[in-house]
C-alpha cells in the first residue's frame, strides 16, 4: 500500500497539536492583557466634555478644595457632579462672556442639566461608596490620581475589580490621615509602614472581601 | 396549567381516608399532595416543574438555540472586552433644597384604599419615588403596610396608564375640555343645576367634601351621589339601626382578650386592618406578654386569613351567620328578636355557651367584629351585644362619621339610576371609580348613562366607563397631587406629591374648582385654602410644616360619640335557601382597580394560593356534590344572569355556597389585566350585592388552567409547621416538639473545624404566631429587591421569581382543617448546600453568615437550586425585567441590581440595607445598634412577625427570639444550620369548645 501522507506530515502534525497549545495560551493572553488595556478599560483616555473643565486650573491654580464642587463625597455613595449653580457662583462674574462657558450659561438661563461624559464609570453590578472611603483614610490621589495637574479629567486607574482587590485586602498602605484626605499633595512619612499600622486600628480598617461588600 | 397537579378529578374521598389513617400527612398543601399524584410527586422532585425551561414561542426552541451557537459561546471570553457604553451623568442646574445626590429624602404621605388612609413614608432618590413604607407615627399604619400600599409605585409608573385628556376617544386637551365644561354650566345656571350629578366614590378628603358642599350651595339643583363597589353600605346601616343615626366604629384590639369576628376579614381587609393585626399580633407575643395571649374566634363562610390565624373558627354557611349572632345575643340575654338556635347546625350551636362565657368572663375587654360584607343586622347585634359587654368606649370606639358624607351608596346609586332613565340627568361627573363595569346588574347603569348628554369621567387609567364617557380626564396618582384623607379613627394626612405628574393628569380637587368656575385652581391651593381657616390660628405655615414632616394634622381623630341602642334594633333579615353565592373583593386586585398591577396579579392569594385569576370557591363535599374538579368551568346562573367561572376547591369553605372575587374579566384594561379571569358583577345584583340564595351550577364541561404556586417549591420534611395548644405549651414547653422525629445534628459532629463568625452574624426569626399570612411582605421584597413579574403563563410552569413565598398549610380533615401560613425565603444556612456545587464561586458564605450571591459570576448551571432543600432560589429563565420601558426604569430601586435572563437570583437579607448601616455605623465609629437594620419584609410586616438582627448579640430581639422553647428551623436535621429560623404557632384554645378534630391537642400522639 503506497504511503498516504507525505513524511513531513509528521511534522506538520506535531507542530500543529503543540502550536494549538501555544495558540490558545497566547490568544488567553491576547483576550486578557487586552481586558486590562486602556482600550476596554479607558484608563488614561481623555474623554470630550461639553466644557473643557480644568481641574488643572481650579485646584492647582486657585486652590479650591475637592469639596466646594464635590461636597456629597463625605454623606453619600456618590461624589457629586456641581450644579450650574456652583460654576455661576463665581462665572457670572469670571469670564462671563467666554464663549467656552456659554454651555454654562445656557443651562444656568434654561435649567437644564450640563450633559457631563462620565469619566468613572464602574458597571451596574458594582456598587462603590465615596463616603465610607473618604471616612476611612483613602485619600482622593489615592485612587484619582494627581487630579491636580490633569488640565482634561481622565480615568487614572483601569477601574477592574484586579485593581479594587488589592486594596480590599491589603487597606494599609493607601491609608492617610483623614485631615489629608482632601489633599493632593500630602506626602506620606517615611515610615509608611508605621502609619498603616496606625491608621488601620484608629480608624477600624479590615480588610472587606465579602462578595456583598460591592455586589448585590 | 393543563398539566397541572390539580387537574386530574380526585375521589374526594379516597383522600378522606388517607387523611384519617395513620399513614396519611399531618400537614399538607393541596388535595394533590394527599393523593400523592405523579404531577405532584414530580414537583417535590425537582427544583421546578417540568417544561419550567422549554423557550414556548420560538420554533427552534431553546435547546436548539444553544446547539446553533455553540460555536459562537467558545468565543464567550470576549464578552469581557465589551467595552462599556458612554454614559452621562446630568447634575441639576439649581439642586432642589435638602437633595444630596445619591441619597434618599423619605416623605409622609398616604395611600387610599376605599377612601380610607393608610399613613405612609415614601422613598425618592433623586425625585423619583421609588419605595413605599409605612408611617410609624400614623394610626392606621404604624409603621406597617399592605401589599396595596407597596404596589401603588407601579401604579404610578404603570405604562398602561391613561396620558391624556380624551374627548368622544380622541385626544383633547385639558383647556378644550374646560371651554365645553363652562358652556355646559351657563346652560346649567339657568336651572340652579337641576341637572349635574357628580358621582364619587366613598369620600373622606375634606378637601373634596368641602367643595361637593360648595357645589350643592352653588347649583341648589345639583346631586352628589356616592358609590364603592366594596361599599360599607351594611356597616354604616348596622350603625344606624343600633344607634339611631351614622357613626363610625374602630376596635382597640390591644386591649382585648376575646375577639370574635363574625365573617369578614379583620386582620388583613378594611379601613384600620394593619392596625388591627398590629394590635391583635402585639397580644400574641407569648414570651414578651408573660405567657399570656389574646383569644380569637372567627365564624366565616369563606376562608380569610383571619379564619386561619384564629384559635376557634367556625365554618358556617352565608346565611346562618345571622342567625348565630342572634344566638349568641339571646344567650347573652341582648334583647334580640326573631328565631335564634334552632336554625343553626349542631356544630355552631355548640359554639354558642362556651364563646359566650368567654365574653362574659371578659367583659369590657372583648370585641364582637362583623366584617362589612355581613348584613346589617349581623352589625346592629354586633353593637348591642358589645354595648351590654360593655365594650364601647373601651375595646370598641363609636365616633362621629369619618366619611365627608356618609350615605346609603346602593340607595344612592339606585337613584342615579333612575334618574338618568327619566332624563333628569344632563350632565354626568364620575370622579374615579368604574361604574360601568361594578355597578350593580340589575341597575343596567351603561344602558342608562347613554341618556345623559355631558359625561366626564375622571380616572387612572382609560376603563369601561372612560369608553362610555364623552371626556376622560386622567387623574393624577396620589404620589403625584396634592390631597388629603381620613384614617379609620378620623385622623386626617395631607397628601404629598413626590413627583410632577407624569402625564397631563388633573386631580379630583383640580377636577371640581374647574366645575365650581376656578380652572386654574391647583390642587395645592385646594387643599391649603381648606385647612388654612382651620389649622394653626395664626401660625398657619408652622402648623402646615409641621403636619406635611408627621404625615398626620394633629387633633383630627374623630370625636367620640355617646350612644344609646335603639330599641327595635334587630330587623331579622330574609336568609334564602339553596346553594349561596358570596361575593368578596379580591385578596389581590380588590375591585379591579389594581387589575393592571402585575405586583399585585402574580402575588399568590394568601389561601387559595392562586394567581392572576378569580374562581368559583367550592368545599371539598360542594366540588363532590357538582360532580366538579379544580379548573372545571361552570356556568353560574342568578336571577337570570349567568357567568362562566373555573372551580376551585377550598378546605374549610362552607358548603352549599359558591365564593366568586370582584375585579376581574375587564373588558377595558391594560396589558397586564386583559384576559384575566370572569366579571362576577355580572351576576351580582343589589337585592344580593354581598350573598345571594338560589344559584345554579351548570358543568360545562371545559377547563381553564389556573396558575396555583400551592404545590411549587414543596419541601419533604416532618415537622416543617411546629405548633401546640397554649395550655399544653404552658405545662410542657417541649410540647411543641410532639411528632418531631429528627433533630439537629450537634455542633461538633462535623470533622472539620466550624467558622468563627466574630463580628455580626445575620439572622432573622419569623413568628408563626404573629403572621396572619397576608402576603404584604411578598409584595414588600417584590419592590425592595427589583423582582420581575413573569406573567400567568410562567407562574404555571413554576418560574415565579417571589425571593419569598409564604406557604400554607392544612392539618387535619378534608372539610374543615387548620390552616398555618409560613413565609419562606433563603436561610442563609451556615453549612449551604447551594455553595459547594457551583462551579463558578458564584454563590459563596459572607464572614457575617450571608449566603452571597453574585450575579456577575452566574452562569446559569442551576446546580445551586438544585441542591436547595428550601427551594427558595429562583432562576431568571428568560429576559423577564423589562428594560426598555421609560417610566418603568424609574421606578427602581437603585441599590439593587437589576438582574438579567440566565442568572439565579434569591433573597439577600436586603444586603443593600445592611451595607447602608454598616456604612453609617462605621462612619460614626459605633457597632450597628439592634434594630438599625430592618429588612424590606420585616418593614412591612403588620404583625411584627419578622425580625432581623445579629445572633452574636445576645441582647438582640433575633437572639431572644431563638432562645424561646419555640424555636426551630426548617429541615435542621440535614445539618444546613438556617439562619432563617421560625418560632412555632401557640392556639390559645377554650377547653370548654368543641374541638375540631385537628386542634393541636387532640393531635397527641
Amino acid at each position: 500500500m503506497p504511503q498516504i501522507f507525505h513524511p513531513s506530515t509528521n511534522t506538520i502534525s506535531k507542530v500543529s497539536i503543540f502550536g494549538a497549545a501555544f495558540f490558545l495560551g497566547g490568544f488567553s493572553w491576547l483576550m486578557m492583557s487586552l481586558n486590562r488595556s486602556s482600550y476596554v478599560t479607558r484608563a488614561d483616555v481623555t474623554r470630550n466634555q461639553p466644557v473643557p473643565f480644568s481641574h488643572k486650573h481650579h485646584v492647582q491654580g486657585l486652590g479650591l478644595d475637592c469639596r466646594h464642587c464635590h461636597w456629597p463625597v463625605e454623606q453619600s455613595s456618590f461624589a457629586g457632579i456641581p450644579p450650574t449653580k456652583t460654576c455661576m457662583t463665581c462665572h457670572s462674574q469670571v469670564w462671563a462672556d467666554s464663549e467656552m462657558l456659554e454651555p454654562v450659561r445656557e443651562s444656568y438661563r434654561t435649567d437644564r442639566s450640563i450633559e457631563w461624559v462620565r469619566v468613572h464609570d464602574l458597571p451596574d453590578f458594582v456598587y462603590f461608596n465615596h463616603s465610607i472611603h473618604v471616612s476611612k483614610g483613602v485619600g482622593c490621589v489615592s485612587c484619582h490620581g494627581q487630579v491636580d495637574e490633569m488640565p482634561l479629567m481622565r480615568q487614572q486607574s483601569n477601574l477592574t475589580m484586579e485593581w479594587c482587590w488589592q486594596c480590599h485586602e491589603h487597606p494599609g498602605p493607601n491609608l492617610r490621615p483623614r485631615e489629608e484626605v482632601f489633599n493632593p499633595n500630602w506626602q506620606p512619612p517615611a515610615d509608611r509602614v508605621a502609619l498603616a499600622e496606625k491608621l488601620m486600628t484608629e480608624y477600624n480598617v479590615r480588610s472587606a472581601l465579602d462578595c456583598s461588600t460591592c455586589h448585590r | 396549567m393543563s398539566d397541572s397537579p390539580n387537574s386530574t378529578p380526585l375521589d374526594l374521598a379516597a383522600l378522606r381516608e388517607r387523611l384519617a389513617s395513620e399513614r396519611g400527612p399531618r400537614f399538607w398543601r393541596s388535595l394533590a399532595e394527599i393523593a400523592e399524584t405523579p404531577a405532584f410527586d414530580d414537583l417535590l422532585r425537582h427544583e421546578f416543574p417540568a417544561g419550567a425551561d422549554v423557550w414556548e414561542g420560538d420554533a427552534a426552541g431553546r435547546r436548539n438555540f444553544l446547539k446553533l451557537m455553540g460555536a459562537s459561546l467558545a468565543l464567550a471570553g470576549l464578552a469581557g472586552c465589551t467595552k462599556q457604553p458612554e454614559e452621562r451623568i446630568l447634575p441639576f442646574a439649581r439642586t432642589p433644597e435638602e437633595t444630596i445626590p445619591g441619597m434618599p429624602l423619605f416623605f409622609a404621605s398616604a395611600v387610599t384604599l376605599g377612601g380610607y388612609a393608610d399613613g405612609v413614608l415614601v422613598e425618592s432618590h433623586m425625585g423619583r419615588p421609588t419605595k413605599i413604607e409605612g408611617n410609624p407615627g400614623h394610626p392606621a399604619s404604624l409603621g406597617a403596610t399592605n401589599s396595596f400600599g407597596q404596589a401603588a409605585v407601579l401604579s404610578l409608573y404603570d405604562p398602561d396608564r391613561s396620558q391624556v385628556v380624551t374627548n368622544v376617544g380622541r385626544i383633547s386637551s385639558w383647556l378644550a375640555f374646560v371651554g365645553e365644561l363652562t358652556r355646559q354650566l351657563e346652560a346649567q345656571k339657568l336651572k340652579s343645576g337641576a341637572g349635574i350629578r357628580v358621582l364619587t366614590e366613598t369620600v373622606t378628603s375634606p378637601s373634596l367634601g368641602e367643595q361637593l358642599r360648595r357645589l350643592s350651595q352653588q347649583y341648589p339643583g345639583a346631586r352628589w351621589h356616592q358609590y364603592d363597589v366594596c361599599s360599607r353600605d351594611a356597616v354604616r346601616e348596622g350603625a344606624r339601626r343600633a344607634f339611631g343615626e351614622y357613626t363610625e366604629t374602630y376596635y382597640r384590639l390591644e386591649r382585648a382578650q376575646v375577639i370574635v369576628a363574625l365573617g369578614g376579614d379583620l386582620l388583613t381587609q378594611g379601613p384600620g386592618s394593619l392596625r388591627y393585626t398590629r394590635d391583635f399580633a402585639r397580644g400574641r407575643k407569648f414570651e414578651d406578654t408573660d405567657g399570656r395571649m389574646n383569644r380569637l374566634y372567627a365564624v366565616e363562610s369563606v376562608p380569610t386569613p383571619t379564619g386561619a390565624s384564629a384559635d376557634h373558627r367556625l365554618r358556617l354557611e352565608p346565611r346562618l351567620i345571622e342567625p348565630f349572632a342572634r344566638a349568641l345575643a339571646a344567650e347573652l340575654a341582648v334583647a334580640a328578636n326573631g328565631p335564634a338556635a334552632e336554625a343553626l347546625p349542631e356544630a355552631a350551636r355548640a359554639w354558642i355557651t362556651p364563646l359566650a362565657a368567654d365574653l362574659l368572663a371578659n367583659r369590657g375587654a372583648c370585641v364582637v367584629a362583623a366584617g362589612p360584607e355581613q348584613p346589617a343586622a349581623v352589625h346592629a347585634l354586633a353593637h348591642a351585644i358589645n354595648a351590654a359587654l360593655g365594650n364601647l368606649g373601651q375595646t370598641v370606639m363609636v365616633t362621629e362619621p369619618v366619611e365627608a358624607q356618609p350615605a346609603d351608596q346602593l340607595g344612592s346609586l339606585r337613584e342615579l339610576a333612575a334618574d338618568m332613565e327619566a332624563g333628569r340627568v344632563e350632565m354626568l361627573i364620575v370622579l374615579g371609580g368604574n361604574p360601568v363595569y361594578d355597578a350593580p346588574a340589575d341597575f343596567d347603569f351603561a344602558a342608562k348613562l347613554d341618556s345623559v348628554a355631558f359625561r366626564v369621567h375622571l380616572s387612572a387609567d382609560h376603563n369601561e366607563t372612560s369608553e362610555l364617557c364623552h371626556w376622560h380626564i386622567p387623574e393624577t396618582h396620589s404620589l403625584e397631587a396634592w390631597g388629603d384623607a381620613r384614617a379609620y379613627d378620623g385622623t386626617v394626612s395631607i397628601i404629598q406629591p413626590l413627583i410632577q405628574p407624569l402625564y397631563a393628569g388633573k386631580s379630583a380637587l383640580e377636577l371640581m374648582a374647574a366645575v365650581l368656575g376656578n380652572p386654574e385652581s391647583q390642587s395645592y391651593d385646594v387643599v391649603r385654602e381648606y385647612w388654612r381657616g382651620r389649622l394653626g390660628g395664626g401660625d398657619f405655615d408652622r402648623v402646615w410644616r409641621r403636619a406635611l414632616h408627621d404625615g398626620i394634622v394633629p387633633g383630627t381623630a374623630a370625636a367620640p360619640k355617646a350612644v344609646q341602642i335603639q330599641a327595635g334594633f334587630d330587623q331579622p333579615g330574609e336568609g334564602g335557601e339553596g346553594m349561596a353565592i358570596v361575593f368578596r373583593p379580591d385578596a389581590t386586585i380588590w375591585d379591579g382597580r389594581f387589575a393592571n398591577n402585575g405586583w399585585l396579579q402574580e402575588q399568590p392569594k394568601p389561601m387559595t394560593l392562586l394567581t392572576w385569576d378569580n374562581v368559583a370557591l367550592v368545599s371539598p363535599a360542594t366540588a363532590e356534590e357538582l360532580g366538579v374538579a379544580n379548573e372545571d368551568v361552570v356556568e353560574l346562573r342568578l336571577g337570570g344572569r349567568s357567568v362562566e367561572a373555573p372551580v376551585w376547591i377550598s378546605p374549610g369553605h362552607a358548603d352549599h355556597a359558591v365564593t366568586v372575587t370582584l375585579g376581574y374579566g375587564r373588558s377595558r384594561v391594560g396589558r397586564v389585566g386583559a384576559g384575566a379571569g370572569f366579571n362576577a358583577n355580572a351576576i351580582r345584583s343589589s337585592d344580593g350585592f354581598w350573598t345571594a340564595a338560589g344559584l345554579e351550577v351548570v358543568k360545562t364541561g371545559r377547563k381553564h388552567p389556573l396558575a396555583c404556586v400551592q404545590d411549587h417549591a414543596s419541601m419533604e420534611g416532618r415537622d416543617l409547621i411546629r405548633r401546640a395548644g397554649l395550655a399544653d405549651y404552658r405545662e410542657d414547653p417541649d410540647a411543641m416538639k410532639h411528632g418531631v422525629h429528627h433533630e439537629a445534628p450537634a455542633k461538633d459532629m462535623s470533622l472539620y473545624p466550624g467558622f468563627e463568625y466574630n463580628g455580626y452574624a445575620w439572622g432573622l426569626a419569623i413568628d408563626l404566631n404573629a403572621c396572619t399570612g397576608c402576603n404584604g411582605c411578598t409584595t414588600a421584597c417584590t419592590a425592595e429587591n427589583n423582582i420581575p413579574v413573569v406573567g400567568k403563563d410562567k407562574v404555571g410552569r413554576g418560574r415565579e421569581m417571589h425571593w419569598l413565598r409564604v406557604d400554607r398549610y392544612y392539618e387535619g380533615d378534608l372539610e374543615d382543617p387548620e390552616t398555618y401560613h409560613q413565609p419562606v425565603m433563603c436561610m442563609h444556612c451556615e453549612n449551604a448546600p447551594c455553595e459547594p456545587v457551583c462551579p463558578v464561586g458564584a454563590t459563596v458564605h459572607s464572614s457575617e453568615g450571608l449566603n452571597d450571591m453574585v450575579y456577575n459570576r452566574c452562569v446559569g448551571t442551576r446546580y445551586c437550586s438544585n441542591n436547595c432543600p428550601y427551594k427558595v432560589r429562583r432562576f431568571n429563565f428568560l429576559h423577564y425585567s423589562d428594560y426598555d420601558t421609560p417610566s418603568l426604569k424609574m421606578m427602581r430601586n437603585p441599590d439593587v441590581t437589576v438582574r438579567s435572563r440566565g442568572v439565579m437570583e434569591k433573597c439577600t437579607y436586603c444586603v443593600q440595607r445592611i451595607n447602608a448601616a454598616r456604612i453609617d455605623s462605621e462612619k460614626e465609629g459605633r457597632q450597628i445598634r439592634d434594630g438599625e437594620i430592618v429588612t424590606a419584609c420585616q418593614q412591612a410586616c403588620p404583625a411584627e412577625a419578622i425580625v432581623f438582627g445579629n445572633i452574636n448579640d445576645p441582647e438582640s430581639k433575633v437572639s431572644r427570639m431563638r432562645s424561646s422553647q419555640r424555636h426551630y428551623g426548617l429541615l435542621e436535621e440535614i445539618n444546613t444550620r438556617p439562619r432563617t429560623t421560625y418560632l412555632g404557632k401557640l392556639r390559645n384554645l377554650n377547653p370548654e369548645m368543641p374541638r375540631a378534630a385537628a386542634a393541636p391537642e387532640a393531635a397527641h400522639g
